[in-house]
């Protein structure tokens, strides 16, 4: 049988109805956004050695992109197929041949082969990417940008500090922390995030705003006074909206300003100019960025597929690496490249390669994260590799490890809506993946 | 149509006039025997021999007033009639009532009006759409599932014609658990097909799965939080009850003519055993009301919809109760305990309307009606002048109506209908039902759908304004247009300005404007200024569907 589905983190079922009573009155609104924090905490793992990274650029490879014709090739084996590898600016460590660029930027990355999960479908294996939690029928947990906004909360910005560029079918959300931790999501790459520009004269829209406070007046009357900053947020979400429509700061959207040959260097795609743009948004001070690819979801001709995907990955993220750098910005962004997980080893009759949750590879750099540094291996016949394995990572030791980088207490316990408190993640912290 | 129709008046208010004689004496000989008699229990199925409408929804607002007299809380008073139809509106159809409806709606005798928009809605096939969507979302979830053997849309017609149809409710749930045959052909099999994970080894239904969609959706019960281990923190199910329950659909299996009942038992492995055994079919609860004989899902559907398996009513109850208010009476909706304690009573008014859910032999139609005529379902979401606003108390206890965000299906309903003099619906033609599916699918996209989650009170995002503010559905529908858009037919068929605000008004909100702001619109429509009538008429349309009360349910 399939026992994957409807997982149950063991704590507190008790706890959710007898908290219901004791906090019912305070239900109303958004008052369980408040972190009723620190219950039950373990204590905080050592801080890392230097500052903590301050924000996070993550390269959705939507669909899954097969590990051995990414980052752990295998070449020469069967399980390879023809797929052969290419050196790195690492000794000893190789890719497959489509990546060529990436390959000289081995130097700054973490590469982990030994990532394992038990989620196979792609919804509940990219909810728990994103999120570092399995899918739970009770709540809905929030992708790590909307933890490391909710965790680090920063001086006033005019735009939304998390953002998706974009966005594919499950673009990375708020969950439990509220709606208004969702990614922001941008659907082009043409410098104008959607729907921020005003269908009419300032003069005008002024006029249109005369008359919605007229209406307003008349919905407040014999109602809360805090009613729209406690409950609604209408107008105050409007406030936002209006300030961000005016801001500077949407110039970060903007790549044209980019120098043509920078821009030339992430690939005439859109998945290179939203990872442009991703950097420039980290500039201004955006918490978290996902600029997703989509495609790698490869049931049949699995090899002649990743050709073309690579051919769109291989410049936008080495240059993504290079101008993070050239920036400054590498050493606060940690940087994923990670899909929801790998492919079989075998192909399919379709010349396809299948899921495969036991043992896939996942990118990381900046931050505090090892540079030049490969952690696990997956076997060389395509067995797999087993989650107590002594190398392999779960989905959660790496959300743990991320937010550890970032100088997040992962235990802190936040309360959910359905009074159940729930860690920022539950994993390990992998030291050995940090400086 | 088989719905319950109003009775014609004559005859109901003959039938009023009995239940008024038969409360009073009722009430008579109770205070002569309270003295030496015990009190009946509160609960008692027996009470409800005569279908008498009034007396149910008389019950349950008794309830509903001692809650308010224990928690010292003034309740509301009644909101007017639009405001009660744009609430069935949204919640019955999600979309707002049009200008013509309003008009029709006007015509009939005022104490009539709420159960006459009622059968208006239920002859409408919106209503029955929007409630199959919406049930569909507890039953097989908002995702595609697995390729070619499951058809969502397919299932959701299904589910909408029996509705259409009223067939009672415990009906189209058995025909859900023991669905046999082909996706296609059988839509109701979908309901089975769903859980098919075809990256998984085993091939064929998922048992849990099933399991747990049964005991939320239908029972509102979560046995499904012991799937993997006993919970040693004290809630009331073991792991055993989760599986023997997965169980019952063991044998369900998948052939090349669709789910048929010739697979092998239902296995598993717990902590303690070597190998997976063979797990027997029992049930959780009541296991009194299960069938000893017949197949494994017929025993269960039996089981589960059965008059005396109460959780079954009261799940019922509390869904049709959320979709109707924006907030179940028992939360989460899916799980309400199976015994009420002191420290846990149930909420005013659920039991009784379980007893008159099973009494009336399931029947959704006569159980909207009867939550409609409620009074805690009339009260104002606001107080009158003079009065302190309502309270988040008020809120909870049901003394005020609750405020709900709309969801953004609703949101983008209320948008098209709003730009519409009539109402959009089946009927309507093909380019308009098009256009509106279409529009209606990016809105959605981008306002932000939140899926199952299908009960959260959240507040308002800034996406979601940029979107009304700026976006183009909103653009299109409100800008100068006379074939296509209400604002500017208002503009040219209304007599003068005063109507055409009026008009406006009921349009986009439901309501006519108070005279402050009509005021304020007649005005600035008159006014000369660097703006033409055709772009004020267009701003004050945009005023209205960017107010707070058009984004929420009040």
């Amino acid at each position: 049988m399939n026992s994957s589905s409807n997982p149950c983190n063991s704590n507190s079922h008790i706890t959710r109805r007898t908290m219901l009573q004791a906090t019912a009155t305070g239900l109303g609104g958004l008052a369980w956004l408040t972190p009723v924090a620190h219950l039950l905490g373990r204590a905080q793992e050592k801080a890392s050695a230097h500052a903590p990274a301050k924000s996070v650029i993550m390269l959705w490879m939507a669909g899954g992109p097969s590990q051995l014709e990414t980052f752990d090739p295998h070449a020469g084996k069967t399980i390879a197929g023809d797929t052969h590898a290419i050196n790195t600016s690492v000794k000893g460590v190789q890719f497959a041949h489509g990546l060529p660029h990436v390959a000289e930027v081995m130097h700054e990355l973490t590469l982990v082969r030994s990532m394992v999960s038990k989620e196979g479908d792609h919804e509940r294996a990219t909810y728990n990417v994103k999120t570092g939690y399995r899918p739970d029928p009770t709540l809905v947990h929030p992708s790590i940008g909307a933890v490391v906004c909710h965790e680090l909360p920063d001086a006033e910005m005019d735009i939304p500090r998390h953002i998706s560029i974009l966005p594919g079918q499950w673009p990375a959300r708020g969950g439990y922390l509220g709606a208004q931790y969702d990614a922001f999501k941008v659907y082009n790459t043409n410098g104008r995030a959607g729907n921020i520009t005003a269908r009419v004269q300032p003069k005008r829209l002024d006029n249109r705003l005369a008359a919605l406070k007229q209406v307003e007046q008349s919905f407040a009357r014999g109602r809360r006074a805090d009613l729209d900053a406690k409950t609604t947020l209408h107008n105050a979400t409007i406030q936002k909206a209006l300030r961000m429509m005016s801001s500077e700061q949407l110039n970060a959207f903007d790549i044209t300003q980019a120098p043509a040959k920078t821009r030339a260097g992430f690939g005439d795609t859109q998945f290179g100019r939203g990872c442009l743009a991703a950097i420039q948004l980290i500039g201004a001070g955006v918490r978290c960025v996902e600029v997703t690819l989509n495609g790698w979801d490869t049931h049949a001709n699995n090899h002649e597929s990743h050709v073309s995907q690579n051919a769109i990955l291989d410049p936008a993220f080495a240059a993504l690496i290079r101008e993070l750098r050239a920036r400054k910005l590498l050493d606060q962004t940690i940087v994923i490249c990670a899909g929801e997980f790998g492919r079989t080893p075998k192909t399919n009759p379709a010349s396809g390669r299948d899921h495969w949750p036991t043992g896939f590879s996942m990118a990381l750099a900046g931050g505090g994260f090892r540079a030049g540094h490969v952690h696990g291996a997956t076997d060389p016949t395509g067995a797999k590799l087993e989650a107590n394995d002594k190398d392999s990572i779960r989905v959660a030791d790496i959300h743990t490890t991320i937010q550890h980088s970032l100088g997040i207490n992962h235990a802190k316990e936040l309360m959910t809506p359905i009074l159940r408190p729930m860690a920022l993640s539950d994993g390990r912290v992998i030291k050995t993946l940090l400086k | 149509m088989p719905s319950e129709k109003i009775a014609p008046p004559l005859w109901q208010r003959n039938l009023l006039f009995a239940v008024v004689c038969l409360a009073g004496v009722g009430a008579v000989v109770s205070n002569l025997l309270k003295s030496d008699t015990m009190a009946a229990p509160k609960h008692q199925a027996s009470r409800y021999e005569k279908p008498v409408f009034r007396t149910t929804v008389d019950w349950v607002d008794e309830e509903f007033a001692a809650e308010w007299k224990k928690t010292g809380l003034e309740p509301a008073e009644r909101a007017d009639d639009l405001t009660l139809i744009r609430r069935l509106s949204l919640g019955l159809t999600g979309t707002i009532p049009s200008l013509q409806e309003i008009r029709a709606l006007e015509t009939q005798p005022e104490d009539e009006r709420v159960q006459w928009w009622l059968s208006h809605l239920f002859e409408d096939r919106r209503t029955s759409d929007y409630l199959a969507e919406r049930f569909a979302r507890a039953y097989v979830g908002v995702e595609n599932g697995p390729f070619l053997i499951y058809r969502r849309r397919r299932f959701v017609s299904w589910l909408a014609d029996e509705f259409e149809a009223n067939r009672p409710y415990d009906k189209i749930v058995s025909s859900l658990i023991t669905a046999e045959g082909l996706w296609t052909t059988n839509p109701e099999v979908n309901f089975v097909t769903v859980t098919v994970d075809q990256n998984e080894d085993k091939k064929g239904p998922d048992e849990v799965k099933l399991a747990a969609r049964v005991t939320r959706a239908f029972l509102g019960v979560r046995i499904d939080c012991v799937q993997c281990h006993d919970d040693h923190l004290g809630d009331e199910w073991l792991q055993k009850d989760f599986h023997q329950l997965a169980s019952f659909f063991g044998k369900a299996d998948m052939a090349i003519s669709g789910i048929r009942e010739t697979g092998k038992p239902y296995e598993f492995k717990y902590r303690r055993q070597r190998e997976p055994l063979e797990v027997p079919t029992i049930v959780p609860f009541q296991p009194e009301l299960l069938p000893e004989r017949g197949r494994p899902r017929q025993r269960l559907a039996r089981w589960v919809t059965h008059s005396e398996n109460r959780a079954f009513a009261r799940a019922t109850v509390n869904r049709v109760w959320a979709l109707m208010f924006g907030r179940p009476l028992v939360e989460p909706v899916d799980e309400i305990p199976l015994e009420e304690t002191p420290e846990n009573p149930y909420p005013p008014g659920l039991e009784i309307l379980a007893d008159d859910f099973i009494i009336h032999k399931f029947n959704l139609q006569r159980l909207i009606r009867v939550i409609a005529a409620t009074r805690a379902f009339g009260l104002d979401s606001k107080m009158p002048a003079g009065r302190t606003p309502p309270t988040l108390e008020h809120d909870q206890h049901w003394a005020a109506f609750p405020l709900s965000r709309l969801r953004p299906e609703q949101v983008a309903g209320s948008i098209i209908q709003s730009a519409s003099l009539t109402a959009i619906n089946a009927d309507s033609h093909i380019l308009f039902r098009l256009n509106r599916s279409i529009q209606q699918g990016e809105f959605i996209k981008r306002y932000g759908d939140i899926g199952e989650d299908e009960f959260y009170i959240q507040g308002g995002t800034i996406p979601q304004r940029l979107l009304m503010m700026n976006g183009s559905l909103v653009h299109e529908r409100i800008k100068n247009d006379l074939v296509a858009n209400a604002a500017s037919r208002i503009l040219a068929t209304a007599p003068n300005d005063a109507k055409v605000v009026e008009a406006t008004y009921l349009a986009v909100l439901s309501r006519r404007p108070s005279a402050e702001e009509a005021d304020y619109f007649v005005r600035a429509l008159s006014q000369k200024g660097f703006l033409d009538r055709k772009a004020k008429q267009a701003d004050l349309y945009w005023a209205l569907i960017n107010s707070t009360e058009f984004s929420w349910n009040h």
